[in-house]
């Protein structure tokens, strides 16, 4: 690691090297040759740091090809600045957010009846009370009697929540695995937002990890959209919605769920 | 069953009878405070009318100062006379408004605003003699547009017809009475964007994303002439001339477009006339002013004002820091109406509809004995300025406050007041005569797109992104019913010239009438 602009100070003092021009050609012309002699031969830690860098560059790569692409396409005659008809005075303004689409595609989707109970995730894997709590054993009567739960997985409890005594404390929820927001996803749209969890409504375990708030893959979750200033046909400001989780967030440190419609 | 209450307690029972026994206290006005003095000032001027006066303080009623007020000017008939609002102003700022049932000595004295012992100094603003109910109910929610509608306007004949032009391609004239469809106009090839009445109710033009401007008969629904070609972008706002200017016979009709000119139109011969050039930027709104000036805003940060004889540049009013969205004229009303007034009486000749239109366009433009026309320009810096032009090219007032961009302004039918709604959820009103800032209308949960004022300016109705339509009472500056209704966002409003209805229309595909 240079510790100064050193290299960019000896250059302004005495200049380029002679040949620098043709070094720096020559480098380049190796590059293809340079890269892929390191993906054969490096192994170890070296591999993995080579490869993840690798892997990056190439996403990059792809990404600006996709976008030459998109812009050589030919378009024939003039074209809308956007799909469904807008107002005069909406039609130069980017900063159209798509929260409103999300409302209006939800009130679409409410038509259909059928939908109405489906969720994303109908069945999920079952924990067991061994998997879920951790019987703990510190202290002598509780080592004796063994009544004190740790529990393992991530849950939510609310933003007024006070622990218990020790003496009366029957399950521990850790704070390292406390969660106050979600990242919600509208799947029709792909808008993705992230939300202030309101409660734990149904977690598919068990009552008690429904009351005890555990954050777990499939539990129905309700969530704070008001700053998406949706609206009902009312005209009343929609405060809670309710989503789904998708993933399971003692593996990812993040709460991703799925908005229900 | 339900559940039995307890009978009352004998405490519960005494309290009650002791509130009943007592006898409610009659707000009076005390007939010992003497007189007062009281000095009135056009608030449209700034002048005193007549010296002080000496009023009897128990006589000091709203209705008293109006009957004073009108004999000081002169109007002693009955007919003559002119409802009038008054407000007390003290030192800077904008004073409130005494409400209509209520006297001096409970309005000011009471409160402790002002004393016997000083001259109170009252300005007044002649108010509508009509009045308009606020709007309350819907009367019809009529679907036959198969797009989000875009623009409404109602006829200025009556209340009975309005057009609306939607993103199928069409515009459609509603028979607001029976809430049916009359006419679909058919022809654009592209979502129509601004759709707007001559003045006389003799001719729709329709503006679209096609580039065209379009002229249909309102009675059969035809198109009048083919397309009128020339822009090379869409079209955004139209504007007729006013009447009382017209070349007899001759019509014209502004389009201003996109591509950053404004083409004026011979709507008869259905020929281009002028082309106003000059704007770098799209031109988001032309209005056709009634002294024979052309007022247009662009996205070039400036607003232009245009000879409309010859099409040569006047002014170009420079202020604003970002685009120009919008902007409204002091006469807006009186233009888009002409000779139709609240009685409905139409004047017979042609003469009678000139004279009628040229009385009252000065009747609204007159200021301090000048024809006073002003402007109002709503930009993206969040700003709003208030300009004078055939003053100077200087603005009277810049107008701050909102925190978003400003979307769309309008002048009361009676020129006294400002309402501007942005994307910062708020509506906001000023007074029209210096720009003070008055109310800001809370109450949308969503950016407001546009509103409109009653014909008598003491109703306005907003129309939100958040699906709902709000009539807000201008005096109090407090919400007087919410509309809901709209299954999604509300992108038109307008209020009918005559006051019976509120239309509106918008991304649900509905139109929706609402009357009182």
């Amino acid at each position: 690691m240079p510790q100064n602009e050193y290299m960019e100070r000896w250059q302004k003092l005495h200049g380029k090297r002679l040949d620098f021009d043709e070094r720096l050609r020559k480098r380049r012309a190796r590059e293809g040759h340079k890269q892929s002699q390191d993906a054969q031969k490096l192994t170890g830690l070296r591999a993995k740091l080579f490869q993840e860098k690798r892997r990056k560059e190439k996403i990059q790569m792809k990404k600006a090809i996709r976008a030459h692409e998109e812009r050589n396409v030919k378009s024939s005659g003039p074209t809308e600045p956007s799909s469904t008809p807008l107002p005069q005075y909406l039609l130069d303004r980017s900063d159209q957010n798509n929260a409103k689409a999300l409302s209006s595609a939800i009130k679409n989707k409410r038509n259909e009846k059928a939908a109405k109970f489906s969720v994303p995730l109908p069945k999920v894997r079952g924990i067991s009370e061994e998997e879920m709590f951790k019987v703990v054993k510190t202290g002598k009567k509780i080592q004796k009697k063994g009544w004190k739960r740790l529990i393992t997985k991530p849950t939510f409890v609310g933003p007024d929540f006070t622990r218990r005594p020790v003496k009366y404390e029957r399950f521990i929820r850790p704070m390292g695995l406390r969660y106050k927001k979600a990242n919600i996803t509208h799947k029709e749209l792909g808008v993705t937002v992230q939300l202030p969890i309101l409660s734990v409504k149904k977690n598919p375990q068990s009552p008690l990890s429904t009351q005890l708030g555990v954050l777990s893959k499939g539990a129905i979750i309700e969530v704070n959209v008001s700053e998406l200033g949706l609206t009902t046909a009312g005209g009343k400001v929609v405060w809670g919605r309710w989503a789904q989780i998708t993933n399971n967030p003692e593996n990812d440190g993040c709460v991703n769920a799925l908005l229900l419609v | 069953m339900a559940t039995q209450y307890p009978p009352p307690s004998k405490r519960q029972k005494t309290a009650a009878a002791a509130l009943a026994s007592k006898q409610q206290e009659i707000d009076q006005i005390p007939t010992d405070l003497g007189n007062v003095r009281i000095q009135f000032i056009d608030r449209a001027t700034n002048a005193p009318t007549g010296p002080p006066v000496s009023v009897p303080v128990a006589q000091s009623t709203v209705k008293n100062l109006e009957l004073l007020l009108n004999s000081l000017q002169g109007h002693d008939e009955a007919h003559d006379r002119i409802p009038f609002r008054f407000f007390h102003e003290r030192g800077e700022g904008d004073g409130d408004a005494l409400a209509d049932g209520t006297d001096v000595y409970h309005a000011l004295l009471k409160e402790g605003k002002a004393g016997t012992e000083e001259t109170i100094t009252l300005h007044y603003a002649p108010q509508a003699v009509f009045r308009v109910k606020a709007v309350s109910r819907c009367s019809a929610a009529i679907s036959g547009h198969g797009e989000p509608i875009l623009c409404v306007q109602f006829s200025p004949t009556s209340s009975s017809r309005m057009a609306s032009g939607s993103g199928d391609n069409t515009a459609r004239i509603w028979d607001c009475d029976t809430g049916t469809p009359l006419q679909t106009l058919k022809g654009h090839t592209s979502w129509v964007l601004a759709v707007s009445w001559s003045p006389d109710a003799s001719m729709i033009a329709t503006g679209s994303m096609d580039n065209t401007v379009r002229l249909w008969d309102p009675v059969t629904g035809k198109a009048l002439g083919s397309p009128l070609k020339g822009h090379s972008k869409w079209i955004t706002s139209l504007s007729w001339e006013p009447y009382h200017i017209q070349e007899k016979g001759r019509p014209r009709v502004a389009s201003s477009s996109k591509d950053a000119t404004v083409r004026i139109w011979d709507a008869v011969n259905r020929r281009a006339d002028i082309s106003l050039s000059g704007h770098k930027g799209s031109v988001t709104c032309v209005k056709w002013g009634g002294v024979g000036f052309i007022y247009t805003a662009s996205y070039d940060k400036t607003v232009k004002v245009w000879n409309a004889s010859n099409g040569t540049l006047a002014h170009t009013l420079a202020s604003h820091a970002h685009r120009v969205n919008h902007l409204a004229l002091s006469t807006d009303f009186v233009l888009r109406t002409a000779y139709h007034d609240h009685t409905g009486m139409v004047p017979d000749t042609d003469e009678g509809k000139l004279s009628k239109a040229k009385e009252r366009f000065r009747k609204t433009a007159m200021i301090n004995k000048k024809v006073v026309e002003r402007l109002v320009t709503a930009s993206d810096d969040f700003t709003i300025y208030l300009w004078e032009p055939s003053n100077s090219t200087k603005p009277v007032a810049r107008l701050i406050g909102h925190q978003k961009q400003v979307n769309h302004v309008t002048f009361s039918p009676d020129g006294l007041y400002i309402a501007s709604t942005g994307f910062d959820n708020h509506v906001k009103l000023w007074n029209a005569r210096d720009g003070n800032f008055i109310y800001t209308l809370r109450g949308h949960v969503g950016p407001v797109y546009q509103c409109c004022f009653s014909a008598d300016s003491r109703l306005l109705v907003t129309a939100s992104k958040d699906t709902t339509l709000k009539a807000w009472d201008v005096r109090t500056g407090k919400l007087s019913v919410d509309l809901p209704g709209h299954a999604d966002e509300v992108y038109a409003v307008d209020w009918s010239p005559d006051g019976e209805r509120v239309s509106s229309a918008g991304k649900d595909k509905q139109v929706r009438i609402w009357r009182y």
